[in-house]
């Protein structure tokens, strides 16, 4: 499944998708930023409520296909802008993780 | 050894927005020079981990990045308030961050254990009041 196609599914509001075909292997749902990059696997989905700059670092260097902002969480534009700027697809969604994480592998499971 | 890249950063303690720039620059070179995927994620991770740290608790510091056809080395250098005790720092969990720096979605006490697991060697000097040096190698493929 590819990162468009998980968007559209699971209804999520796009603030960047450069890398739209990207296929999703996985999911990751996590917060504490070092505890993520610890355990989060290149082409899952991360699922987080954290809004601020340094989730465009994480979600890059971590290599994940994609980043669902969770409960509408809002970044700055700054964000958006350095996600573009990173090839990094980032959706919001007025879902908890729960709920999205429940959806992703509602999805990815055979 | 020939060196095939050396970079070079100054890790600003001031600029929180900016922590983690440097990590991404090496990144993009080392998949220039076509390293591979999951050297490259090692490399960048353990090298963020480091550079965030020298951001929160040790007011910036300097970073470089060496690579020969051998290793990657990182060195990280600061002249923060240093580690008292290293074991524990080391430790999962262990953390001193305060709290504004928490809401951000650091202090899970990872970023130490994060940089050991994923370099072949880690070596940590620190002397309290005086600062931090931490260098970690990552062998490349033969
Ligand atoms: N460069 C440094 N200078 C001074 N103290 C440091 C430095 N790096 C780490 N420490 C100390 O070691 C502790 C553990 O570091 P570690 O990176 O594992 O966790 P953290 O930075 O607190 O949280 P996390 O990395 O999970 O966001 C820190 O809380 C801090 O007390
Ligand atoms: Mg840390």
């Amino acid at each position: 499944m590819t990162v468009n196609e998980l968007a559209t599914a699971l209804a999520l509001t796009p603030l960047c998708a450069p890398e739209p075909d990207r296929p999703v292997t996985g999911g990751y749902c996590g917060d504490l930023l070092s505890w993520v990059m610890g355990r989060a696997k290149s082409g899952q989905a991360w699922v987080t409520i954290m809004t601020n700059i340094n989730v465009a670092a994480v979600a890059a260097l971590t290599d994940v296909a994609c980043v669902i902002l969770a409960e509408d969480s809002k970044p700055e534009e700054s964000v958006v802008e350095k996600a573009k700027e990173e090839g990094i697809n980032l959706f919001t969604s007025p879902q908890d993780s729960f709920s999205l994480c429940a959806g992703v592998d509602r999805l990815l499971r055979p | 050894m020939s060196e095939a890249l050396h970079l070079h950063f100054d890790v600003d303690g001031e600029n929180f927005t900016s922590a983690g720039e440097a990590s991404v620059q090496v990144k993009k070179a080392l998949r220039q020079m076509g390293c591979p995927p999951e050297i490259i994620r090692r490399v960048s991770i353990a090298m963020y981990e480091g550079e965030i740290n020298m951001v929160i608790h040790a007011g910036g510091g300097k970073a470089d990045v060496y690579m020969d056809s051998r290793t990657i080395r990182i060195l990280l250098a600061d002249t923060g308030p240093g580690i008292a005790d290293i074991a524990l720092a080391m430790q999962e969990g262990y953390s001193t961050a305060p709290d504004n720096i928490r809401s951000l979605g650091f202090g899970a006490g990872m970023g130490l254990p994060n940089m050991k697991r994923y370099t072949d060697r880690m070596d940590l000097q620190s002397t309290v009041g005086k600062g931090t040096t931490i260098t970690m190698e990552i062998d490349l493929p033969q």
